[in-house]
């Protein structure tokens, strides 16, 4: 019992982790059509920024809670200046951004390298997330618990904000019909800004959660990108339920795989249950409902 | 009419000299060790070839070409170690554990391994571009899927330590179906056979290309829809040339082994795998020539480079990226072009970019073909 339990929690926490990654790319997936490869750059740039806060304020607790936030508007930024430069230009090219900020990213970690320098930097924890809790019964890191509710925090932020808001509103016409909101007065322009803003700051932040967890290095956003946009893609784009489905349901599947077999064969079991499931539903879990042909 | 056979005269001119420099200057004229880079660079470029293919005409963005390019490899790499262990033998690498793995006796056999090099990923391809395309998976998600199964396959790799060497790779082979590789002539004859070999596949190419399937392919891309209504199977279309373009990878990772002397998972994986797409979108991708000269002079720049300033070099690959594919989307080929109508952007009406590069929008369909507003 206790090995299923663990077996559980390490799942539940690795989808946590996927799920964080995962927001933004939903948002700048579903919405644009942009796949962005240097998100998980942005995410290596908020780990970098909690690492610098760190340097200025001594204490963990304190710097990590300045740091989530702050990190929040280093990705956000980092990602409206990527929007602005250079994917508004490629909306007419979707696949083309891929590579363009492919790009971007083998940029942006080698920017990485030069500044802080290719080993791990350290990231302390604070006391208060050192440590294990037990959850019936089973120990559960308090690292990863923090991950687990960072994760859902965002989740229904996000959701609230999608749902309720004016601006949420505008975000979700634009998903369900660029053109009929345009025609309704929207500025899919500066709509696909802010969902950028909002999507690259998920990402930034992430980083920063991630910290606890992984070692901060300038490829630490490689490791979870590929993941990451298999959530996407099992979910169905612009939906935050198929990416919480999906990035749960990838993440206790890991858990299992490994359990069962050896890491990597958890990995390829997991891309061929992607690829079975994806015969079943084409489109991911969920998936907006046009009556476009394509 | 002359003007039309004097534009014939000039294209079949530089082919015969692009054929005298790669079989007779650069062999006369390169010493072995440049001859060795070249001959790496070449089985480089088949795997270009073959994206030209795939991501040029055919518009599918395969960013895994890694795992066909190592499966050939290292098949490769496999016979080779069990042709140096001679018969019965087992890997030096291999100390324990009781024999060679099933799987690598497939392989001992000269005549199985060639087989296999073109019949394992080619079926692989086939298998995974059905479950892909019959579905209409397309755009940015078989991209992805495609990453991932070089993601996978590159782990799977690093998990094998005793039976394919894990993270180390296969490296030390002696001989190549008999020849000492140590010997400089069998060197030289490797150069000759991965030059041959990359002409065919070009050749073959370009006979697909001007054929109907070509113009199938072509038209799957630019849109897969109306090759549906005509009665068509753009599934089908894809998967042949996305199985071509696998066989082409694992041609040119089977030369690879005996010319570099190693392969490793380092030579698989994600990162390799989108390098490989660089020298094609440099180069043109929806060219004939440009994939294969495009990686050829990006394997240059690249060997060139990271010899002495590694980290310039991929500050450099990144720029590459982002310039080439945001604004010379048909390659450098067309910058003259380009910056003709970036001179002429007074004009009321812009040139409209061709229909040939507007990419498939994919699932996400609430993105429209022409983004308006704004700008």
């Amino acid at each position: 019992m206790d090995a299923v339990l663990g077996q559980l929690y390490a799942g539940i926490s690795l989808g946590s982790v996927l799920l964080l990654i995962a927001l933004g790319l939903v948002l700048t997936f579903g919405q644009m059509g942009v796949i962005n490869m240097a998100h998980g750059e942005f995410l290596m740039a908020g780990a970098y920024t909690a690492f610098v806060v760190q340097q200025v304020f001594d204490s963990a607790g304190l710097s990590l809670l300045i740091a989530l936030p702050l990190s929040f508007l280093v990705g956000g930024l980092l990602g409206v200046l990527l929007e602005v430069t250079l994917i508004s230009r490629l909306y007419s090219r979707p696949l083309d951004t891929l590579l363009v900020t492919w790009g971007v990213s083998l940029v942006l970690q080698q920017l990485a390298r030069d500044l802080f320098g290719a080993p791990a930097v350290e990231v302390r924890a604070p006391r208060w997330l050192q440590g294990n809790v037990e959850v019936f019964g089973t120990p559960f890191t308090t690292g990863r618990l923090f991950i687990v509710a960072l994760a859902v925090t965002s989740v229904a932020v996000l959701s609230a904000v999608l749902r309720f808001t004016a601006l949420g509103r505008r975000i979700r016409a634009v998903v369900q019909s660029r053109g009929l909101a345009e025609t309704s007065g929207i500025d899919s322009r500066r709509t696909d800004r802010i969902s950028f803003f909002i999507g690259s700051g998920l990402a930034g932040m992430a980083g920063v959660a991630l910290t606890l967890i992984a070692s901060t290095q300038p490829y630490m956003g490689q490791t979870y990108i590929v993941d990451a946009f298999l959530v996407v893609v099992a979910g169905g784009v612009g939906q935050v339920r198929g990416a919480v489905l999906a990035a749960f349901g990838l993440g206790v599947l890991q858990a299992v795989f490994a359990y069962s077999q050896s890491v990597s064969t958890a990995k390829v079991l997991l891309l061929l249950v992607v690829i079975a499931f994806l015969q079943l539903r084409p489109q991911g879990l969920f998936s907006v409902r046009t009556r476009s042909l394509v | 009419m002359t003007a039309n056979w004097g534009r014939r005269a000039g294209v079949l001119g530089a082919y015969a000299l692009a054929l005298a420099l790669l079989f007779g200057a650069a062999p006369l004229l390169l010493t072995d060790f440049r001859l060795r880079l070249l001959a790496q660079f070449l089985c480089l470029a088949m795997v270009a070839v073959g994206i030209g293919l795939a991501w040029g005409s055919g518009g599918m963005l395969t960013l895994g070409q890694g795992l066909f390019f190592g499966l050939g490899a290292y098949i490769m790499a496999i016979h080779l170690q069990l042709a140096d262990a001679g018969p019965g033998g087992r890997p030096a690498f291999m100390v324990t554990g009781s024999g060679v793995p099933w799987w690598w006796e497939l392989f001992r056999s000269p005549v199985t391994a060639v087989l296999g090099i073109v019949a394992v990923p080619g079926l692989l391809a086939l298998l995974l571009g059905l479950g892909v395309f019959r579905r209409r998976v397309k755009g940015a998600y078989f991209a992805i899927l495609s990453q991932a199964s070089a993601a996978a396959f590159a782990l799977l790799l690093i998990s094998q330590q005793n039976s394919i060497g894990g993270s180390n790779g296969l490296s030390s082979f002696r001989s190549f179906f008999g020849f000492t590789l140590a010997d400089p002539v069998n060197r030289r004859m490797l150069y000759f056979i991965a030059a041959g070999v990359l002409v065919g596949m070009v050749a073959t190419v370009h006979q697909l290309r001007r054929s109907r399937y070509g113009e199938l392919l072509t038209a799957v891309r630019d849109g897969e829809e109306r090759v549906r209504f005509l009665g068509y199977d753009p599934a089908l279309i894809k998967v042949a040339a996305y199985a071509l373009a696998a066989v082409f990878a694992a041609v040119g990772g089977a030369l690879f082994v005996p010319i570099v002397g190693i392969i490793s998972p380092n030579s698989v994986g994600v990162v390799p795998s989108i390098g490989f797409l660089i020298g094609v979108a440099v180069g043109g991708r929806a060219t004939l020539l440009g994939p294969v000269l495009g990686s050829l002079a990006v394997s240059y720049a690249g060997s060139t480079l990271s010899e002495n300033f590694e980290s310039v070099w991929i500050y450099l690959q990144g720029l590459l990226f982002v310039l080439v594919v945001a604004f010379l989307p048909a390659g450098v080929g067309s910058m003259p072009g380009v910056l003709r109508r970036w001179g002429g952007r007074r004009d009321p009406a812009p040139v409209p970019a061709g229909p040939a590069l507007v990419d498939d929008p994919g699932p996400a369909s609430a993105v429209p073909a022409v983004h308006t507003g704004g700008a």
